[in-house]
Formats: C-alpha cells, structure tokens, sequence
C-alpha cells in the first residue's frame, strides 16, 4: 500500500495509464481506445460522455475490471488491475467495485432486502445495520423491501441496484447508463440520489451517460471520440454540455 | 448464496419439477426392485422357516451333482433313500421323535382340466396327523386324509369350489387317480402359498402316487428336550447310508430358500440394470435441460459475477441446485418406487399369486441406495453444465445475448467425441470376442462400450443433425406450409441442442431395436431349427412347454390307434466333464421323427446307441476333442457314474435342438435315473397331421392334463410364445427409459418457448394463429422425437449386427415390422411431447410476448 501516500496526494483513486483496447485482428481490427490516459478524483461523480461508437462504454468497462485493455494500465487503490487473475479480480469487485445497470440487473427470485445484501453474502459478510439503515432511508426503499423487483416500477428497481451497490462502500461506483431504461421523472429522482451518495457519504462514481441533462450533475465530465479523450469540462450545466456534443458531432 | 440456489430452483419450479422427473422413475424402479425383493425374500424365508418348524435335524437324500433346480416343497430335488432309515434314527437315544416324508408335484384335476393358478407350482407331501408338532399345515375343516384321501389348501379349494367329501382326480406319476378330500388345510396362517396348489396324502399313498414305494425323501427329527440340534446331527451322522445325509433345521431352512434366493438375485440384477439404463437416459435429460436453462441465465450469473461471485461459488450454486433437485427427485422416487411394489404385490394377490403376508419389506439399505444413486446422478449429469456455467464472464452483465464461449474448437470436439465412440466400439467389440472372458467380464466391457458410444453418438449426432432435420423435417412441410418449414428450422438452428434432446430417446431405441432384432434372430432360427430337425406329425409337451412329463405319457400315448412311432426325449441333469449340464436319453425310433445333419456316424446311431452308445453335437465334440470312439462319463445326481463311447457326431441347426450336449439311449437313461422324464415325446400317425388324429390323441392322454398335444406349427408357436412374452417384459422395462426421454422432449421445448417469447409474439403478431403456434411445436417435437429414433434405429443395428456375429444361435435379421411399428410410436411421442409445449406457447399474448424482456 505504498501508493496510498501519492493518491491521497492527488486525491486519485482510480488511474488509467495509456489505455488502448483493440478488437479483432488484421483489417477487421477496430480501435475502441486509443492511448487514453484518466485519473478519476475520490468522491467526486464524474460522467464520461460520447456518440455511439465513441469508446465510452468500452472504457467503463476497462475501468471496472470487466475488459483488459490491449494496452495500458488502470490502477485502483493503488494495484494494477490489469495484471490480476480472475480470483484476484473477484475480490477486487467484492472490495472496491460496485455496479448500476441500465437493465438494473436484479435477481428476480430475491426480493428487495436479499438483493441488497446479496453482494455481501457473496463476500460472506454480514450486513453492518446502521449503514444498511442510513442506505435503505437513502433510497427511499423501506416498504418495498419484501417485494420482489417484477412486483416494483422501473425506478424503484433501479433504486434497489443503487441501494445494492452502495453496500459494500464500494472504492469506486460504476453507473451504465442508469438512466436509459426509465421515464424522465424517476431518471431525475435517480441522479439525485447518485448525487447525493457523492455528496453525503463521498462515494466516488463513475458514470457513463449519452444524456446531457444526466450528465450535468457531474463535478467532471470527459468526453471521448474515436477511441480517444478529446475534451473535460469541469462542473458544467446542461447546456455547455450540449455545446460540446454538438462540437463533437459537428466535427 | 445457497439461499439463492434455493430460490432460483423455487422460481423455476416447473422446470426443475420435469427436470426432476427423469430421475424420479429411475429411483423409483431402483426402490420398487429392492422392496419387492426383500419382500418375497421375507415371505420364503417365512415359509421355509414354517415349514421346517418344530425340525432340529433334516436327513435327506445326498445329491450328487449340485443342480440348481428349485422346489419350493423342499427335498424334492434330492434322490430319494430307503424307507428303512426312520426306524433306525427313531431307536437313536436323542431322538424324541421322526417322521419320514416323500413329496411330489401332483396336479389337481377337476371336471377334466388341471387346476392351475399362473405358473405357480403344485406341491403334493404326504402328511402323518400323529406327529402334529412337524405340520405347518392347520386342518380347518374335515380330517386328515387316510389311503387314497387327500387334503386340499383352503385357497384352492375356495377358487375351485372344492368341498369335503368331492372326488376330483389326482395325477402325479401314473394317470389320473380319483380321491376323497378328506379336508381342507390352511398353510401356516394363509390360506395358500404363493399361489401354489397344496395336496397332502398319507404316507403309503404318497408314496404310491409320487413312484417312492419303500422310499423316503426326507426325515424329520425331533430332539429330547436339552438336546442341541448339533448334538442331534453329531448323533445322527454315523449311522446315515452313502446317499443321505443331515442338517439342522436351521441350515435345511436356508439351504431350501437358497435356491429361490438365487432367483431373487437374478431378477433384482436383472431389473436394477433397466433402472440403470433409465437413469442413464435421465442424465441425459438432466445435462441437457441444465445446459439449457444455463445459457438462458447468462445475465444472471455475469451480474452475481460483477457481484463479486468467484467462480467456485458459480459451480457451487449450480451443483447446490442439481442436489437439492437430485434429493427431493430421489426422495419422490423412494417413495414411487414403495408404492409400485405394494401394487405388484396387489396385482400378484388378484391373479392368485398370494405371498404369505410377511408384509412388505422396507430396508434402511432402500432408501440409502435409492437417495445415493438419484443424488449421484443428478450431481454428475449436471457437472458439465455447471462448469460451462463458471465460464461466464463478469462482462456479459451488459451485454445483449451474450453466449458462453467454448473452451475447445470444434475439430478438437469432433476427435474427442469421435474418439469416446470409437473406444466405446473397442471395447463393446473386446467384451464380445476376446476370448476366456467370464460372464461378467463380458457383460463388464459391453456394459462399459455401450456406455461410451451412446455418449459419443450423442456428442456427435450435433453434426448430423441439420441435415437429418431436413430430411425428416420433410413431411411436416409438405403438411405444414410456412408452420412446417419455420418448425423444421427451429429444430435444425440449435443442433446440440437437438441432438442431445434426441441422444435420450436414441439410447431407449437403439436398446428397443437391439431386442427386436435378437428376438428376430433366435424366432427365425427355431423355426428354422424345427423344420431342419422335426420330421414328424405331432409332439407332445407339458402345458408349460418345458416341465418334464412322466415317462408314462410317452407309453400311454402308444395305445393311440393309427399311432407308428412314439420316440422320446429325456432330459436331466449330469455332471458332465465337471460340469453340470443336460443329458438326453432317446428311444431308439427317435430317428422317424427327427432327421439330423451327421458329421460323423450316420442316422442309423439314432438306433443303436445300446447300453455304452452316445452322440454328442460339434461344438461340444470340438470343445472337448471328442470324436467317434471316444470315451465319455458322466456322474447322476444318485451319485452313480456311467461310461459311454461317443457313436456319432451331428450339427445342431443354428436355432439348437432338443438335446443336451450329451444324449444316451432311453434304456441307459432309465437306468441311471430315479425317476426319468420325458421333455417331448414325437410322433408319428399314419395319415399325418389330422383333426381325427389329434382328436384321438388327445384321448389316449385324457388321464395326463398336463400333456399337451401339438402339431408342428401349433409347436412352434407355443415355444415361440414363451420368448415372446420375455420380450414384452423386455419392452415394457425399456418403455420407462423412453417415458424419461420423452419428459426431455418436453423440458426441451418448454425451455425453447420460453426463450422464443419474443420471436413467438412476432409471429403472432404478423398473423401466426393459436393453431398454427401449436402445430409449429409440435411439428418440432415430432421431428426431434424422429432425429432421436432414427439414430437409435441405426445404432441398434449396427449393435445387433455385432452381437449375432458373436451368438451363434442368433442369426441377424431386421425386424421390418417391428421397426416400422418403433417409427409410428416415435411419432406419437412426440406428439404427447408437444401438448404442454403447445399450450403454453399459443397461450402468450402478442402484446406482452413482444414486450417480454
């Protein structure tokens, strides 16, 4: 843990050193990244941005341990995860990693409570009651804890994912597009809460969005084409966001 | 996480409930097989222990040769010894009393026709109502019979309506003899044994009517109170003659329940490999299912991946489910199987084969074994699966339609599965050819080939699939139109899928065919066999085609007018070199009615074999390097050995022939034989086979009802019957591995609907109507269950081929009928196969089948 020291310097919790992630081989290769270099700040939300095709999912997934890169190094907490085996990389997401789907990806044979604690039974762990209290009061989600996700809306289900990953206190909190499956009003009920995880409890969050309104909650938005990290705003609204897309296509 | 293998199972109850089902009727008949054996093992050990009450020493008469023969009666297979014996150990010092026995298999003749329940035995002793504490008989109404009376079972005489003071005939050795019922009698507590007709007769009858006169085939001995049963024996021993000798009460007990325990250990091996062969089949459906249901829940297991799931904990929650299926699955079956017993059991009570009621018997060992074997099985079946499931990665949490990678190329799965079949042959092949392989050493490697390429098959039947998809798929879309066609496609766009469907049902073929085509081979070659050998018109036989009939019926049947040759066969048992086999005894005009192919000597042996004379057949002279001149003996069960020189040596057709490796003239036979039978009696009338000849053999054999008179064709058809009715067994124990692959057949399918939701709704959308929905499945079914019997079919074959290569009696024919008929079922199984499917599928709305996610 001798890097502890350096992050708490530049407040850096995840680092990804010249990144570059290839499919294919030969003419049908395509360069998903090219060369991109990250650091993404402790409990800060940071939203990273793009047209389809961008790269912007294939780094989430680079970022989240999900994808090896074909190159590069991504560091969380201090260890390159790109040099770990598959058990290590196990604990890593028991550890540091939590995840929100846009498919919100529940179990549908757990209700509520069970799919909260499920990333803690897979840990063997015991659910701590005061953090799963302040979580539950947090998402709003205590009545609807015995109930199954088909028996609730598609908010409430991605409020459950929310509860769920926010458990384990997660290092880093990864977001897919969390808000690509529901109506406007329980999107918006859904970034606040992301919001205000990063705000009350200094979760740090990554999340990956094409929706400008979505985005402007972020301290940090990255925005990539082509592979590539080509521009950041920090702490914009809506419309400087929509500025930069619109640049980005226009180009 | 268990929790959550729990849940999932719950949620997906019912496909872990027809999942399940393929074990439950496997463990089921595992379960049934040991409860009915334990079973009538209780109920004989019951009854020996009855009869042999109030017994501490048995003297019987000393077999020579061990035969295997079985009489419930007890002593009956032993030769019988001089009356003499019982005065001599009743003058023993230790003896508090004896009673000297002889026993028979008389059969009850009313109105004319033998009573007879099933193929239940007969039983005749005689009975001394002055020694009471030897009886495990009970006199219920009547008395006990004096000479020429006799006392009847009350179960026989209620069917029959017999009561005291009836006359109705008694046939054992001589003709019909006409007695009194003196009474009726009760075994033990029962009415009956078994199903068994029970006649007692008083000792000087007995005697007279079994051909024991002076003669005795057992004593029973009673010992002074405080003397021991070994004592007792130690006692007895130095005065017994050569040919008897004694065993405790006890030791007689079991040596009398040995015979029917050997029975009960053959049957109980015999059913538990059918059950083997149904959980074969429902590993299958298992693997197959499991797999299926794993691809489905991709997502499912990616996300408890990004979770933080190891990979350990993956294989762990599929295993926990395959266990807990596996338990509860086995558990159903414990119990399915308990129930099928006692309805066996009830079935054997209705048609009057009633056990005495030791009750049923269930072992801790039943349960032990039946939740092992369905546990097992479920867990090894889904190991494969299970391991596919640990493949999925954390990544395919967000991806659309992802699919587990394969971990081999398709060559390299081509060469293994190609590889396992052909080992499979190399074995099956080894077992079937190598030579001085014992019986088990040969069912071993044929058990372990056959295993080994019906995997194999199954593995590779994914290649072939497509194309036989099209083929088969062929009628469905002359009928169906677009229905048949996208039904056809939807069979051919997943082949392993398919194949393994199918691979479940192919196993229960290719055994079916493989039955069908030996029963062909060895129906063709009897037939064969009689027309080569039987130049006569009639044969006379027992009722039951093969009992032994007393050697009077082969003299009686000479008074027949019209009659010119009446020749003989006797069979019984020898110890030949060092073996127990059959010896045959022939008269010597057996040469007019049976012609045989001579490779050394001449017909003319037939009638000259004498005193010394034998012949012997080529396989046997080969085998023992005997040739005309050799010198041959044989020991008798009465422990008397007989020189013969071999006259000539003949070729049995392929189908056999009524003879024993050894057969000796008539005259010999009688001689060394106390009691000699006859197997069949030829015969030959002038004018040949005619109404009025038959007519008038059957009524020189009016006072035999156990002869039966035949005619050639007549012949072979009850012989033929007999191996018929075997095949039927064979069939209906087979049908229950088809039932599970049939439950594959519609576990597939359901699954297919299920992740078809979608492309179903489409199709409804665009105009598919309900109708069609159902026909578009089941022609599916149809052409899986067709996939399936047709590679069974040809695998048969080609296994039938192999085995008639290697049995000589069988010759391989293809039974076109039978298989035709095999064609037609394997469509009405898919057609059952598709019902619950069908429904299900045209019950989804277009609406929410298109808004399914």
């Amino acid at each position: 843990m001798a890097n502890l020291g350096a992050m708490a310097q530049n407040g850096a919790v995840l680092v990804a050193h010249g990144v570059s992630r290839r499919y294919g081989e030969g003419d049908a290769a395509v360069d998903a990244l090219r060369d991109v270099d990250v650091s993404i700040e402790g409990g800060k939300l940071t939203a990273v941005m793009g047209p389809s095709g961008s790269g912007k999912s294939t780094l989430m997934h680079i970022l989240a341990g999900l994808d090896r890169p074909t190159s590069g190094s991504v560091e969380i907490d201090g260890t390159d995860i790109t040099k770990l085996d598959d058990d290590d990389l196990t604990r890593l997401r028991r550890d540091h990693i939590g995840f929100v789907f846009q498919f919100f990806n529940l179990l549908p044979m757990l209700d509520a409570r069970e799919n909260i604690e499920l990333p803690l039974a897979i840990a063997g762990r015991q659910p701590e009651p005061s953090w799963f209290n302040q979580v539950i009061e947090q998402t709003h989600l205590g009545d609807r804890l015995s109930h199954r996700p088909s028996e609730l809306s598609g908010g409430q289900q991605q409020r459950v994912a929310i509860a769920r990953a926010l458990m384990s206190q997660p290092t880093v909190l990864f977001a897919d597009e969390p808000t690509g499956n529901l109506d406007s009003a329980a999107g918006t009920e859904i970034l606040d809460l992301i919001r205000r995880s990063v705000d009350e409890a200094g979760q740090t969050v990554v999340m990956v969005t094409h929706d400008p309104y979505a985005a402007a909650v972020a301290d940090r938005v990255l925005f990539l084409e082509d592979g590539r990290l080509v521009r950041e705003l920090v702490g914009p609204n809506a419309d400087d966001i929509i500025g930069a897309m619109k640049e980005l296509t226009a180009r | 996480m268990t929790r959550f293998a729990l849940r999932g199972l719950f949620t997906r109850k019912l496909r872990s409930v027809l999942t399940a089902f393929a074990i439950v009727l496997g463990v089921a008949l595992v379960s049934g097989t040991y409860v009915l054996t334990d079973s009538i093992t209780k109920a004989f050990d019951s009854i020996f222990q009855n009869v042999y009450r109030g017994t501490d020493a048995t003297i019987t008469g000393r077999n020579a040769i061990d035969t295997n023969a079985s009489n419930a009666g007890g002593g009956a297979n032993t030769p019988s010894f001089e009356q003499s014996l019982l005065a001599r150990v009743r003058a023993l010092p230790d003896v508090k009393a004896a009673i000297g026995g002889v026993s028979g298999e008389p059969h009850l003749v009313k109105n004319g026709k033998a009573i007879a329940f099933g193929g239940a035995p007969n039983l005749g002793f005689s009975v001394d109502p002055k020694y009471p504490q030897f009886s495990s008989l009970k006199l219920s109404r009547g008395a006990w019979p004096g000479p020429n009376e006799l006392v009847v079972d009350t179960g026989t005489a209620n069917k029959k309506n017999i009561r005291v003071g009836d006359t109705i005939g008694v046939q054992a050795l001589g003709p019909v003899k006409q007695m009194r019922v003196s009474g009726l009698v009760k075994f033990g507590s029962a009415g009956s044994l078994g199903g068994a007709t029970l006649a007692g007769f008083d000792i000087n009858t007995a005697q007279a009517l079994f051909d024991k006169r002076g003669k005795l085939d057992d004593i029973r001995v009673a010992a002074r109170p405080g003397v021991s049963p070994q004592r007792l024996v130690a006692q007895i021993k130095p005065i017994l003659p050569r040919d008897t000798q004694v065993r405790t009460g006890t030791q007689q007990a079991k040596k009398s329940a040995n015979a029917t325990n050997s029975f009960l250990t053959f049957f109980k091996t015999f059913l538990l490999a059918f059950a083997g062969i149904a959980l074969f089949v429902g590993s299958f459906v298992i693997a197959n299912s499991l797999s299926i249901t794993i691809a489905q829940r991709t997502r499912e297991f990616a996300t408890l991946r990004t979770l933080g799931a190891s990979r350990r904990q993956i294989l762990r929650t599929v295993l926990i489910e395959a266990l807990v299926v596996g338990f509860l699955a086995a558990v159903v079956g414990l119990f399915v199987g308990f129930l099928l017993a006692k309805g066996l059991f009830s079935l054997f009570d209705s048609v009057g084969f009633t056990l005495p009621n030791s009750g049923i018997v269930f072992k801790s060992r039943t349960a032990v074994v039946a939740i092992l074997v369905g546990v097992l099985v479920t867990v090894a079946a889904s190991l494969r699966p299970a391991v596919r499931a640990t493949r999925v990665q954390p990544i395919d949490a967000v991806r659309e339609g992802a699919t587990i990678p394969e971990t081999s190329t398709p060559r390299r799965r081509l060469i293994r599965s190609a590889g396992l079949t052909l080992i499979g042959f190399a074995a099956l092949i080894y077992g079937l050819f190598a030579p001085g392989l014992g019986t088990g050493g040969v069912l071993g490697w044929m058990g372990i080939g056959a295993l080994m390429i019906f995997v194999g098959v199954a593995l590779l039947s994914a290649r072939w699939v497509p194309s036989l998809a099209q083929v088969l798929g062929w009628p469905a879309v002359r009928i169906g139109g677009a229905v048949g066609r996208i039904a056809r496609e939807n069979a051919r766009r997943n082949p392993q899928r398919t194949a393994s469907t199918a691979s479940a049902l192919m196993i229960g073929l290719a055994l079916v065919t493989l039955v069908a085509i030996l029963a062909a081979g060895i129906i063709s070659n009897f037939k064969g066999a009689v027309d080569a050998l039987f130049k006569g018109d009639y044969v006379v036989t027992a009722q039951n085609n093969f009992s032994l009939l007393p050697r009077v019926v082969g003299k009686t049947v000479q008074q027949t007018p019209g009659l010119t040759t009446a020749a003989s066969v006797r069979g019984g048992d020898a110890k030949i070199f060092g073996k127990v086999d059959q010896l045959s005894g022939v008269d010597p005009t057996i040469g007019q009615t049976l012609a045989l192919k001579w490779k050394a000597g001449s017909q003319a042996v037939l009638g000259s074999l004498g005193s010394n004379g034998a012949f012997t057949d080529d396989g046997y002279a080969k085998k023992h390097h005997l040739h005309v001149g050799s010198p041959v003996s044989f020991e008798t069960p009465t422990g008397d050995t007989i020189h013969v020189v071999i006259r000539g040596v003949f070729k049995p057709p392929a189908g056999g022939s009524p003879f024993g490796p050894i057969t000796v003239s008539s005259a010999l036979f009688d001689r060394s034989y106390q009691q000699p039978q006859n197997l069949f009696t030829f015969i030959n009338m002038r004018g040949g086979e005619s109404a009025a000849n038959q007519a008038a053999l059957e009524q020189t054999l009016k006072g035999f009802p156990n002869a039966k008179v035949q005619n050639r064709q007549k012949f072979i058809d009850n012989q033929i019957s007999g191996l018929k009715s075997t095949l039927n067994v064979l069939y209906v124990l087979l049908a229950l591995s088809i039932i599970v692959s049939l439950f594959g057949i519609v576990n597939t399918l359901v699954l297919s609907v299920f992740e078809r939701t979608r492309e179903i709704g489409m199709l409804r959308a665009v105009g598919m109507t309900r109708r069609q929905t159902r026909r578009m499945i089941r022609y599916e079914s149809v052409v899986t269950a067709l996939i399936g019997t047709v590679t069974g079919i040809g695998l048969g074959l080609v296994l039938g081929a192999l085995l008639a290569a290697r049995v000589k009696n069988i010759n391989f024919t293809i039974p076109v009928g039978s298989l035709i008929a095999f064609i037609i079922a394997a469509v009405i199984v898919g057609l059952l196969a598709a019902i619950f499917p069908a429904r299900r599928a045209a019950r989804l709305r277009p609406l929410e089948a298109l808004s399914y996610e």
